[in-house]
């Protein structure tokens, strides 16, 4: 993974590098699966494999860029971009390898749901008699467990042995559901701009405007002309109906 | 040896330092200017991942997938952009963006 994204950033053809960054996508969709982000790890790769690459492809390809020309001034950066990124890169894995050893996940904590307030009525008896139960379940289930501890934020029950989806579909339209208008509103407002910002209308197309054809009169179309019913003369002008 | 918090930590400070080296290195390049601000946010979203399994806080998650809702609208409105820069000017040079200048 870090060579693949070493060589997003170093690739001499940006096509290569879409590629070489759609295949560190992959690979950290994967490492997101071993930490039990299913849902994460396959929305990962539906929306940013699917999608936003595709899109990156569509315009690289789309247009035809002189290389050699945007790649002048690559190495001029490169002392100036190795101290960074070496100075960052240090200070930051000295100071995680040191601070954050935290070996494997409480078992108890992994498996955290919040559900709706299904047993907020629930006399305490009931509660006690319930985490009796949970206990003996635990010691079949490692990952299932029933925290009534957070007795503070009520109706609050955390619920064993629900898959990753369900358990971030849960969290997600109840806890975090202004949120999730929100990142529609975002969503909706990026497709209106991207739409506006790239449409180009023609300029020769022929169209109607409706609002003429709407507030036309009849007296504008139709011209009614005076004219004798017997034809004078075999001389005269042709009478014409017009019409504009 | 177990594999700990501090090693996805790790990968994700690596992965940030190398999108920043990438963002200094293609100083004229849009486009990889643009997939190494998709790389920095993977960065950020590795560790959100790491510290939602340790911690067993699901709320990390949440907020990885907003962040994926904000990056995928950025990636569009930029790409967007960049296709209406490149009609105008024929070049996706960032040197060349200073006609907003005054």
């Amino acid at each position: 993974m870090l060579f693949a994204s070493f060589r997003v950033i170093t690739a001499r053809n940006p096509v290569h590098a879409a590629l070489y960054l759609v295949l560190a996508f992959f690979q950290a969709s994967g490492i997101w699966m071993l930490l039990k982000a299913e849902f994460l790890s396959i929305a990962l790769v539906l929306v940013y494999v699917g999608a936003v690459m595709v899109l990156f492809l569509f315009v690289v390809m789309m247009l035809d860029i002189n290389i050699d020309s945007i790649r002048q001034g690559f190495w001029k950066h490169f002392p100036l971009a190795a101290t960074i990124g070496a100075v960052i890169a240090l200070e930051l894995a000295g100071v995680l390898l040191g601070g954050f050893r935290i070996s494997e996940p409480q078992q108890q904590h992994a498996a955290q749901v919040i559900a709706p307030a299904a047993v907020t009525a629930v006399a305490p008896v009931d509660v006690a008699s319930a985490a009796a139960d949970a206990a003996s379940v635990a010691v079949d289930a490692a990952s299932a467990a029933v925290t009534t501890a957070t007795a503070a934020d009520v109706g609050h029950v955390v619920v064993a042995q629900a898959s990753n989806t369900k358990a971030l579909g849960i969290l997600l339209y109840t806890e975090y559901l202004y949120p999730v208008q929100v990142a529609a509103l975002i969503l909706l407002v990026a497709l209106i701009a991207a739409i506006a910002l790239t449409l180009r209308a023609r300029k020769d197309s022929k169209f109607q405007n409706a609002g003429d054809q709407v507030r036309v009169k009849a007296r504008d179309r139709v011209e009614l002309v005076k004219m004798d019913a017997v034809k004078p003369a075999p001389a005269a002008p042709a009478a014409e109906e017009t019409k504009a | 040896m177990s594999i700990t918090l501090g090693h996805y930590l790790t990968l994700g400070a690596i992965l940030f330092a190398l999108s920043v080296i990438g963002i200094f290195l293609n100083r004229k390049n849009l486009i990889v200017l643009l997939m190494a601000i998709e790389l920095m946010l993977l960065a950020v979203n590795m560790n959100f991942v790491a510290f939602s399994h340790y911690l067993g806080d699901l709320n990390g998650q949440i907020f990885v997938f907003f962040i994926l809702t904000v990056a995928a609208a950025e990636s569009a409105i930029g790409l967007a952009i960049l296709v209406q820069l490149f009609r105008n000017k024929s070049s996706i040079n960032v040197d060349e963006l200073n006609t907003l200048k005054g």
